[in-house]
């Protein structure tokens, strides 16, 4: 079971009482009625579905009811950091981490595990 | 008048009925209360607060409690405030938050709860059945309270004695909390 850490709580708790609730930092036009159809389109359809480092809004909706945004790795599941809703975009705080965690590779051969066991 | 009985309809509580429990826990329904869902913004909690008769929590995870009133943090505007006694529509929360003069949003969920008591030493066991949260005593000590998660269902949590816990669950869901923790209760005793 994955432990998210809430902002608003300040602590770590279960997935369970979590969703996830789309891409983060997609600001609404301020005047919607004028906008093009394609830039609706950009705006309201498409997002950008990244491989590894993405910032999503996630909510804690079985507990204090609150959003916020998560920098999370799409490939390792891991989060990064969370932070307030409404606050800008936070850079990854130990980016080597961020760049540690893409390169990690673990070895699960059977010498490496099982090659003492007698 | 003949007086027929039909007049005479009183209202049940949906765990009316219901046991369960074992030699390490105990299960029981608590007694009907005044309950309201309280919003309100950073500045006027101090008037509400006044107006209740009870300090509003301000920090994650905590209660309070006074003159029979007990508030809960749930969210970081947001309270679930429980009275003793009553059970009417128009309680007397309601009736204080309105007397509070400050901006704020208070709704009667007095009927739209129900509590069960948790107690004994294997209550937290019993709860963790279907919770996934740190119910120690370091990470949930007494007085603290969380909204969570109990098997499928939403529920309020709040431990109220070293081994006694009192679970908010919503109505229609009680069958099922009360289900499951009796399950939790068996294991426990295990």
């Amino acid at each position: 079971m994955l432990l998210i850490h809430c902002p608003y709580c300040e602590e770590d708790r279960s997935e369970l009482e979590f969703r996830w609730a789309g891409e983060a930092h997609i600001a609404r036009p301020e005047n919607i009625a004028a906008i093009s159809d394609e830039e609706f389109a950009e705006f309201f359809f498409l997002r950008n579905n990244e491989k590894g480092l993405t910032y999503e809004r996630w909510r804690h909706i079985h507990g204090c009811g609150r959003f916020f945004n998560a920098a999370r790795d799409t490939v390792s599941d891991r989060f990064l950091m969370t932070y307030k809703a409404g606050m800008p975009k936070q850079p990854i705080p130990v980016m080597e981490k961020a760049v540690a965690i893409a390169e990690e590779k673990t070895v699960e051969t059977w010498e490496a595990t099982e090659g003492d066991a007698r | 008048m003949v007086d027929s009985g039909i007049e005479m309809a009183t209202r049940t509580s949906s765990l009316f009925g219901l046991h369960g429990g074992s030699s390490a826990v105990r299960l029981e329904a608590a007694p009907a209360a005044e309950r309201i869902s309280l919003r309100v913004h950073a500045e006027n909690v101090s008037a509400l607060s006044g107006a209740l008769g009870v300090d509003l929590p301000v920090k994650p995870k905590t209660s309070a409690s006074a003159n029979g009133r007990t508030a809960l943090w749930l969210g970081p505007d947001e309270w679930l405030v429980i009275g003793e006694g009553g059970y009417d529509i128009g309680n007397s929360l309601m009736q204080a938050a309105a007397n509070s003069g400050a901006l704020h949003s208070a709704t009667d969920v007095s009927h739209r709860n129900v509590a069960i008591l948790v107690s004994g030493p294997g209550a937290a066991a019993a709860i963790n059945a279907g919770c996934p949260q740190d119910l120690s005593l370091k990470a949930f000590p007494v007085g603290a309270c969380s909204r969570t998660i109990f098997g499928k269902i939403e529920i309020v949590l709040l431990r109220t004695a070293e081994d006694a816990f009192r679970v908010e669950v919503w109505r229609s869901f009680s069958d099922y909390a009360f289900g499951l923790l009796a399950e939790g209760a068996r294991d426990a005793a295990l």
